[in-house]
């Protein structure tokens, strides 16, 4: 039986991101936000259940499909919103946008662009930690067009050397970008890959969020026990677009329709309904919450401001006393 | 009575390896990891002995993984340590371009000055040993291109002794080439030696005639060269830029404010390359100084050459610097 505080908080962190991500494509079409925008919409349950592994001492790295990371994470809904229109008040100070939300409150560290960009990172920031003694880990998320990179056979091999406490964190949601995982690798066993460099590696269901979080809660005490880095594969699925740019000519959209019903959204609010956990007042509450979460954050981003010009090169290097 | 202040003899290698003792003796949160540091002793024998002395868990020998480990170092030096990362030579250093271009160089910046990267990255640099195309590159003025990142060129044995503590202690990441032909440079060093300030270039040797503007490796061939062209009657002055980024131009047009005529020696290749970026800030801010065009002496452009007397056609060479210079103080308006 789950404990429902517990069942309806994850809940409402996938919904806080579903109902954000919605808004942010809307506001797309609006010309609010531009650039790239990579949607997470589909894959909630992995942000949502992993990330109740970590406490705030322990650092987060993650890709440029990171708003739902972000949020979860705890930085407000209205830091990222900003950031997302590029506005000063957003968390990166507007200047990364939706591939680069990074706050130093919450040990977020983005927000990277570059495919494995973050993997080697992780390893020294685990590096740093068990170094220091310091009784935290690493989380670093990546999807698995990752693994196709020189970055993730290097990091993961130099993580289990070292024996660092890092948790390598895949979500597999088919393909990268158009690229369908078997037609980019030759084995599509990702723990495999793992397990060839001695990582401890599993396999869950990226659309349960219990699944999730419980994988997760396990990697991340036994990586915090000294069992050095940990590998976990969500197997997930990204309902939407790559990004606002992609035509989707590379899956039908029948395969699409086929994993809707396996939504993490819609499967675990009906779990929760048939546990009697929670019924369509209590639903209507949080997603009345969620809505007011997020008109707050677009108010708060509208009502934001553009960095000065003159501010352009502030911050290439730290500022130091003349 | 002598009251000279004390010298000991020493190497540019053993300069290099005193920096290093004295980061991890100064701060606990020092360490140096690279390809071959610990137990062989560093590929040019830099970090001979530091293993015994500092042990595994601060001497690290890396896996060939220049993206991984130079990464590692980003990640650590942005979770509170002080890690010096070797990367055996420039040439490899190609293989971690994405961490340095992509997250040491921006990060700061594009998170809205949230973070600092107090980390420096060391390699090898140069041709001159007969090591063909893929081991003899020159890559700092393409280093420098970037902004985000410090880049330094120690040359003398000061320069190698201090400049890593200085390097250290900047909030922001910091690369440092160590000409390959220099690690065996012989002289004496003050006994108190330490930290060296990295914003200024230096006035190697005074002159009025000409300025000759270098860095690193070329400085030494630069120094001889000035030193013919005294016993020709004219007074070259020789600028050691020391920083590559941020330049110091202040020093560089004060000497041309001087001397009126310059020559830049560079053994990076000469399209695009920093001896251009020099020419060009000199020609926006120091045009009417000019009594001659400014020249140049740099790599051929070529990859460089096995055979000696090709891979010394290659690069600036004393004779080169010599001609180019009385070129540039014959020239008449």
């Amino acid at each position: 039986m789950l404990d429902r505080a517990l069942a309806v908080s994850l809940l409402k962190d996938m919904l806080r991101i579903r109902r954000f991500e919605e808004k942010c494509a809307e506001l797309y079409s609006a010309g609010k936000i531009r650039g790239f925008l990579h949607l997470y919409i589909g894959e909630e349950a992995v942000a949502a259940g992993a990330l109740r592994a970590f406490g705030p001492e322990d650092a987060i790295l993650a890709t440029y499909r990171e708003h739902g990371h972000a949020l979860v994470r705890g930085i407000p809904a209205g830091a990222v919103m900003a950031e997302m229109y590029g506005k000063v008040e957003g968390c990166s100070r507007g200047r990364g946008g939706s591939m680069h939300i990074f706050d130093a409150k919450t040990r977020f560290y983005g927000g990277n662009a570059i495919v494995a960009g973050g993997l080697p990172l992780a390893a020294g920031f685990a590096l740093a930690d068990k170094l220091m003694r310091r009784p935290r880990v690493t989380a670093c998320f990546f999807g698995e067009g990752a693994v196709a990179e020189g970055e993730f056979h290097e990091s993961l091999n130099l993580a289990e050397l070292w024996k660092v406490p890092a948790l390598f964190l895949c979500e597999n949601n088919l393909y990268a970008m158009g690229t369908a995982l078997e037609r980019s690798e030759a084995d599509t066993d990702l723990c495999e890959k793992a397990r060839s460099y001695k990582v401890p590696a599993r396999s869950v269901d990226g659309m349960d969020v219990i699944a999730v979080m419980e994988a997760t809660a396990q990697a991340a005490a036994a990586a915090r026990a000294g069992g050095g880095p940990q590998f976990i594969e969500f197997r997930t699925y990204r309902f939407r677009a790559h990004s606002m740019f992609d035509a989707e000519l590379y899956r039908t959209k029948v395969e699409v329709e086929q994993w809707k019903p396996r939504c993490p959204i819609l499967t675990f609010t009906n779990r929760l309904k048939a546990e009697g956990l929670i019924d369509d007042p209590a639903l209507a509450a949080i997603e009345a919450d969620v809505a007011d979460e997020i008109a707050r954050a677009v108010a708060f981003a509208e009502a934001g401001s553009w960095e000065p010009v003159e501010d352009l090169a502030r911050h290439v290097y730290t500022e130091r006393a003349a | 009575m002598n009251d000279r202040p004390a010298t000991a003899r020493t190497t540019y290698r053993e300069a290099l390896r005193d920096a290093l003792r004295e980061a991890l003796t100064r701060d606990e949160r020092v360490f140096l990891m690279g390809e071959d540091v610990g137990r062989y002793g560093g590929s040019y024998a830099v970090s001979k002995g530091l293993l015994a002395e500092f042990g595994e868990e601060r001497i690290r020998d890396t896996p060939l993984s220049e993206s991984a480990f130079v990464g590692a170092g980003i990640g650590a030096a942005l979770n509170g340590m002080l890690p010096i990362v070797e990367v055996m030579t420039v040439n490899f250093s190609l293989l971690a371009l994405d961490q340095i271009v992509n997250n040491a160089a921006t990060l700061r910046h594009m998170s809205g000055g949230q973070f600092n990267i107090p980390l420096v990255i060391r390699m090898a640099t140069g041709a001159g040993r007969q090591l063909a195309a893929q081991h003899s590159h020159s890559f700092e003025g393409w280093y420098a291109h970037i902004p985000g990142i410090r880049i330094v060129t120690p040359a003398t044995l000061e320069d190698a002794r201090g400049m890593l503590w200085t390097a250290l202690m900047d909030p922001d990441p910091v690369i440092m080439f160590e000409n390959a032909l220099l690690y065996n440079l012989e002289g004496d060093l003050a006994a108190g030696a330490g930290a060296v300030d990295i914003d200024h270039a230096a006035v190697r040797r005074p002159g009025s005639d000409l300025t000759l503007v270098t860095y690193g490796g070329s400085l030494h061939k630069t120094l001889q060269a000035a030193e013919k062209l005294a016993a020709d009657g004219i007074s070259a002055e020789v600028i050691d830029l020391r920083t590559l980024r941020p330049l110091d131009m202040k020093t560089v047009l004060g000497s041309l404010a001087r001397t009126h005529r310059m020559v830049i020696v560079d053994e990076g290749w000469k399209s695009g390359s920093l001896a251009a970026e020099i020419m060009a800030r000199a020609m926006e801010e120091a045009f009417y100084d000019l009594d001659a065009p400014i020249a140049r002496v740099c790599g051929a452009e070529v990859p460089i050459p096995y055979p000696k007397h090709l891979e010394d056609a290659a690069i600036p060479q004393v004779a080169t610097i010599v001609e180019c210079a009385l070129r540039t103080v014959s020239h008449r308006a």
